[in-house]
C-alpha cells in the first residue's frame, strides 16, 4: 500500500518506543510473523505510556510501520479515552463519578481536586466500587512507577470455591499455587482429552459470567467442531459494567488460575494461541496475569509442549484503552485486530468467525475460572450445586450502602436479602432504598425483592438480570434521580457511535430524562431496544425503565 | 433458490440475496440511508430496520442474508416506530436540507424533530471550505461511512479519512483534522460521488447554493465520455446557465460504478475557459 503522510515527524524518542514495542509484541507472540495491523493498539499504548500523548509525528512513524494510514490509525487512537492525541501531562489523576462513587463521596474528591492543581479528569466505573469513592493515577514517561498494590479486598461466603485462594497465597508464586491445587486440573484435562472435557462442561450446565447466560458447554463444542483453523480463544476481562469488580480480584489475587483455566479451555477447543483482554484502567491485574503466563511458559505449563502432553499453548495479554464497548466480544476482535473497537452484526456468530474471521471462543473469567472444577469433581458433581436451572456458585459485587462492600461468593439460590445480610446489611441504621442488579444495562428492584432467589430463572421471572454480579445498594438518603441520569450519561458517552438509535439515542434520552419527557424516555428506549446493533445500545434504557417500573423515584 | 415470507405473501429469491433485496422484488420500497450496492454494508443508519420472527431485535434489510422459512414483516408498529425515531434522531441533530431521501423518509413515518426539547444537543459546526474543489459540511453528516468506504478499499483506496473520535462526539476526519491539502486527498471526489446528505459538495454547488442561485428544475444532465485516458469513464455534466456545476458517474456503469479520478471530476474548466465566469468553481 502506498500511503501518505504529513510532514510531522517522530522524534529519535517515539521512533525508539514504536519499534521497540513492535520487537516486544512480536517477541511475546513466539516470534510468530504475523500480519501488523494487529499491533496497532500495543504500539499506541507504548507510545501513551512514554510520552503521555501520541503527537502526529508519532502517529505518522507508527503508521508507517504498520502499515495503516494515518487518517485511519486517528480513527483508532481517538476511540479509546486512555490514548490521548493532544499534548497532556505525565501524571493523570481520573476520578470515578460513576454511580457507586457518587453516593459516596465523588463530589468530594472532585471539589478537593479541583483546587489542587493536579491534572485530572472524571472517568466512569473504575471497577473499584469495594473501595468507593475510587481514583486511579495514570502515569506516563520513562520514570513512570510500577502499578501499586492497594489493600486486599473483602472476601465473603462460605465454602469459597473461586475465590478460595485469593488473598491467601502470594499471586506472583507458581510453586504456592501448586502448593494450593494448582495445575492439578490440567493434568486430569490431558488424561480425559478434549471431547470428554466438553462432555463435562456440558454437563455442569455452566453459563455464561458475562452476562448473556449463554450455556458454556455449547460454545465449547461448537468451536471445537468447526473445521477452520487456527482457533482462537479470548478470555475476556475488560469488565467495565458499572458496579462489577469481580474479574479484578480474581485476575489480581489468583492470576495462575485463570491461565490454567485458559490452558483448559484452548485444548478442549483446539485452540493454539489465546488473548486475555483485560481493561486498560486494571493495570494490577495485566501486571500478574503477565507475570503469570511468563512463569508458566518458563515451568513448560505453555508453550509448544504444554505439560509434556504435546498439546501448544501461547497466551498473549492485550490491554483495553479506556472503552466500555469493547467488552462486547465483536468489538473486542475489532479492538484486537487494531480497529475501532465497533461491533460487528451477528450473524457470523463469533463460534464460526470471530478473531481474524476465525472459529472463536469468548468468555468471561469468571465463567473460565470454573473449569477447573469441573474437570476434577466432574459435570454431574458440579451441577449439584446451585439450582438446575443456574448451576455453580456466583461472584457478587456488593457495592454502595452496605456494611462489608466486596466480592462474595455464595451458591445460586441464595436470596438476595442472604446476600446482603452476608455483607452486613445497609449501615447506620437507615432503611435500604434500592438494589441495582446486574450494572448499568440492569435493573432496580425496590426492597420487595430481597425474598428473591439469586438464579437466572428467578431474575428472568422478575423482569431482571443477574448481569455481570452487581449488587448495588442505595439506601433512603441516595438521590436517585441523579444516579439515574448519572446512568443515562454513562450509555451516552460509552456509545461507540456507530448507530443512529444508538449514537443519538443515548444523548436524547438523557436530554429527556433532565427534562423529565417520560413519554418520550419511553419512546426512544424502545427504538433503542430495537433497532440498535449491539447489547450497549439496546440496554442503554434498561435500569431507567426499572427504576420508574419498580421505584418510586419521580 | 430460498423461500421466505415476507408480509404474508410468499416469496423466492436467490440464495445470498438480502432481506432488502426481497423487499424489492415484491416492489416494498424500503428506506436506506447508509446502504449502496457498491459499498460494503455497514448497517449503521438502522433506517431499514424489519421484523424477524426468529429475533429479538429488529434486523436490517439491507445487510441481512435471506433463510430458509424466515418470517419478515415490513410495516408493523414497531418498525414504523424505530424507523421514525432513527429519522427524528437524525433531524433534530443533523441539518438534512440538502438531503432529499432523509426528508421524504420523514415525511413518510410522520417525524416530528421538534419534540426534543428548546436546545437538543446537534452537530453543528463551520463548514470546512480548505481547497479550491469541494467543501465538508459536516453539519449536514448523518455518519453514513458511505465516504470513508468510498475513499478506502471499496473503490479508491487512499484512506484520506475515517471516522474519528466515539459515540455523539463520532464525525468524519483526517488525521489531527488537518486541512484536506495536508491530508492523503487526491481529489477524486468518490466521497462527494456516494454522500447521501450534501455534506460534501461540488465548491461549484456549494457557492451557488451560498448565493440561492442553485436551480436544478434549470440544470441539464449530459451523459459523455472522459476524453483524459483510454480508460473512457462515463461522466454526467450537470449544467446550468451554460456552466459545468458539478460532474457525476451513473453508479450503474459498468466502467466507473460511479467513480471517478480528479481529471474526470474536476478537470472540467477547459471546455468553458470564457473570460467572465462565475459559476464554475476558481
Ligand atoms: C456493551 C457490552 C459490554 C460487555 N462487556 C463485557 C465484559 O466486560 N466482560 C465480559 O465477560 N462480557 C462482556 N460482555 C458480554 C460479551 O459480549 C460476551 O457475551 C461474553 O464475554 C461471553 O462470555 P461468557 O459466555 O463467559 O459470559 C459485554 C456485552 C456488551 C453488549
Ligand atoms: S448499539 Fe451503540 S455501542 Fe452498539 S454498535 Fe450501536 S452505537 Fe455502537
Ligand atoms: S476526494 Fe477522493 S481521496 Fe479525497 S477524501 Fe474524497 S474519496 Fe478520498
Ligand atoms: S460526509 Fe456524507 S458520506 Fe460521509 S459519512 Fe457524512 S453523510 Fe455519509
Ligand atoms: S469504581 Fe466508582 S462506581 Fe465503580
Ligand atoms: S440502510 Fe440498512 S442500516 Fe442503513
Amino acid at each position: 500500500m502506498d500511503l501518505h503522510f504529513t510532514s510531522a515527524r517522530a522524534s529519535a524518542a517515539e521512533r525508539a518506543v514504536i519499534d521497540a514495542a513492535l520487537r516486544q509484541v512480536q517477541d511475546d507472540a513466539g516470534g510468530r510473523p504475523r500480519s501488523r495491523r494487529h499491533l496497532a493498539l500495543p504500539v499506541l499504548h507504548a507510545v501513551q505510556d512514554n510520552f503521555g500523548w501520541i503527537s502526529a509525528g508519532a502517529l505518522n512513524y507508527a503508521g508507517e510501520r504498520l502499515a495503516v494510514a494515518p487518517a485511519d490509525l486517528y480513527g483508532v487512537a481517538t476511540f479509546y479515552k486512555l490514548l490521548r492525541t493532544t499534548e497532556s501531562p505525565l501524571r493523570i489523576v481520573h476520578v470515578c463519578d460513576d454511580i457507586a462513587c457518587l453516593s459516596a463521596g465523588a463530589q468530594q474528591v472532585v471539589a478537593a481536586m479541583e483546587g489542587s492543581g493536579a491534572a485530572w479528569e472524571r472517568s466512569p466505573c473504575l471497577g473499584q466500587c469495594d473501595r468507593a469513592p475510587a481514583t486511579l493515577v495514570v502515569e506516563a514517561g520513562a520514570q513512570r512507577n510500577p502499578p501499586a498494590a492497594a489493600a486486599p479486598p473483602v472476601i465473603g461466603g462460605s465454602n469459597l470455591r473461586l475465590l478460595r485462594r485469593a488473598g491467601k497465597i502470594d499471586p506472583e508464586s507458581l510453586d504456592e499455587y501448586r502448593a494450593h491445587g494448582g495445575y492439578a486440573a490440567l493434568r486430569a484435562a490431558f488424561t480425559l482429552g478434549p471431547q470428554r472435557i466438553a462432555g463435562e462442561v456440558d454437563a455442569s450446565k455452566l453459563l455464561g459470567r458475562g452476562g448473556a447466560a449463554f450455556p458454556t458447554g455449547r460454545k465449547m463444542a461448537a468451536v471445537a467442531a468447526e473445521p477452520s483453523r487456527p482457533h482462537y480463544l479470548i478470555c475476556n476481562a475488560d469488565e467495565s459494567e458499572p458496579g462489577t469488580f469481580k474479574d479484578r480480584v480474581l485476575l489480581e489475587q489468583d492470576p495462575f488460575a485463570i491461565v490454567e483455566a485458559m490452558t483448559i479451555a484452548a485444548y478442549a477447543t483446539g485452540c493454539e494461541y489465546a488473548f486475555i483482554y483485560i481493561r486498560g484502567e486494571y493495570p494490577l491485574a495485566a501486571a500478574r496475569v503477565a507475570n503469570a503466563i511468563a512463569r508458566a511458559r518458563a515451568a513448560g505449563l505453555l508453550g509448544d509442549d504444554v505439560m509434556g502432553s504435546g498439546a501448544r499453548l501461547e497466551i498473549e495479554v492485550r490491554r483495553g484503552a479506556g472503552a466500555y464497548i469493547c467488552g462486547e466480544e465483536t468489538a473486542l476482535f475489532n479492538s484486537i485486530e487494531g480497529k475501532r473497537g465497533e461491533p460487528r452484526s451477528k450473524p457470523p456468530f463469533p463460534v464460526q468467525s470471530g478473531l481474524f474471521g476465525k472459529p472463536t471462543l469468548v468468555n468471561n473469567v469468571e465463567t473460565l475460572a470454573n473449569l477447573p472444577l469441573i474437570v476434577l469433581e466432574g459435570g454431574a458433581e458440579f451441577a449439584r450445586i446451585g439450582t438446575p436451572g443456574s448451576t455453580g456458585t456466583r461472584l457478587f459485587c456488593l457495592s454502595g450502602a452496605v456494611a462489608k462492600p466486596g466480592l462474595y461468593e455464595v451458591p445460586h439460590g441464595v436470596t438476595l436479602g442472604e446476600l446482603i445480610e452476608l455483607a452486613g446489611g445497609v449501615p447506620r441504621g437507615r432503611r435500604l432504598q434500592a438494589v441495582l442488579l446486574g450494572g448499568a444495562a440492569g435493573t432496580f428492584v425496590a426492597p420487595d425483592a430481597l425474598t428473591m432467589r439469586l438464579t437466572f430463572e428467578d431474575a428472568r421471572a422478575a423482569r431482571a438480570t443477574l448481569g455481570s454480579g452487581v449488587v448495588m445498594l442505595f439506601d433512603e438518603t441516595a438521590d436517585m434521580v441523579a444516579i439515574l441520569r448519572r446512568i443515562a450519561a454513562f450509555f451516552r458517552d460509552e456509545s461507540c457511535g456507530q448507530c443512529v438509535p444508538c449514537r443519538i439515542g443515548t444523548v436524547r434520552q438523557a436530554e429527556a430524562l433532565r427534562r423529565r419527557d417520560f413519554a418520550l424516555v419511553d419512546e426512544i428506549g424502545r427504538a433503542m431496544r430495537d433497532a440498535s446493533i449491539c447489547g450497549l445500545g439496546q440496554t442503554a434504557a434498561n435500569a431507567i425503565e426499572s427504576a420508574r417500573r419498580n421505584l418510586n423515584v419521580w | 433458490m430460498v423461500d421466505l415470507t415476507i408480509d404474508g405473501a410468499p416469496v423466492r429469491v436467490p440464495e445470498g440475496s438480502t432481506i432488502l433485496d426481497a423487499c424489492t422484488s415484491l416492489g416494498i420500497d424500503t428506506p436506506t440511508l447508509c446502504f449502496l450496492e457498491s459499498l460494503t454494508p455497514v448497517n449503521a443508519c438502522r433506517v431499514c430496520v424489519v421484523e424477524l420472527e426468529s429475533s429479538r431485535a429488529l434486523v436490517p434489510a439491507c445487510a441481512r442474508r435471506v433463510e430458509p422459512a424466515m418470517v419478515v414483516t415490513t410495516d408493523s408498529p414497531r418498525v414504523r416506530h424505530s424507523r421514525k425515531m432513527v429519522l427524528e434522531f437524525l433531524a433534530s441533530s443533523v441539518d438534512l436540507s440538502t438531503a432529499p431521501d432523509a426528508r421524504r423518509y420523514c415525511d413518510r413515518y410522520g417525524a416530528d424533530p421538534g419534540r426534543y426539547g428548546a436546545a437538543p444537543e446537534t452537530v453543528a459546526q463551520p463548514v470546512k471550505i480548505d481547497n479550491a474543489l469541494y467543501v465538508r459540511d459536516y453539519a449536514k453528516c448523518i455518519l453514513c461511512y458511505k465516504c470513508v468506504e468510498a475513499c478506502g478499499a471499496d473503490a479508491q483506496n487512499t484512506f484520506a479519512i475515517a471516522v474519528a473520535g466515539r459515540g455523539f462526539d463520532a464525525r468524519i476526519s483526517t488525521e489531527y483534522d488537518v486541512p484536506l491539502p495536508d491530508s492523503a486527498c487526491v481529489y477524486c471526489g468518490n466521497c462527494i460521488g456516494v454522500c447521501p446528505t450534501g455534506a460534501l459538495m461540488f465548491a461549484s454547488e456549494h457557492e451557488l447554493r451560498r448565493r440561492g442561485e442553485w436551480n436544478e428544475a434549470r440544470q441539464t444532465r449530459t451523459d459523455t465520455i472522459c476524453s483524459y485516458c483510454g480508460v473512457g469513464c462515463t461522466l454526467t455534466l450537470h449544467v446550468q446557465e451554460n456552466a459545468i456545476v458539478k460532474v457525476t458517474s451513473p453508479i450503474e456503469n459498468s466502467v466507473t460504478g460511479g467513480h471517478l479520478c480528479v481529471k474526470g471530476r474536476f478537470g472540467f474548466e477547459y471546455v468553458q475557459n470564457r473570460p467572465d465566469d462565475e459559476g464554475a468553481p476558481s
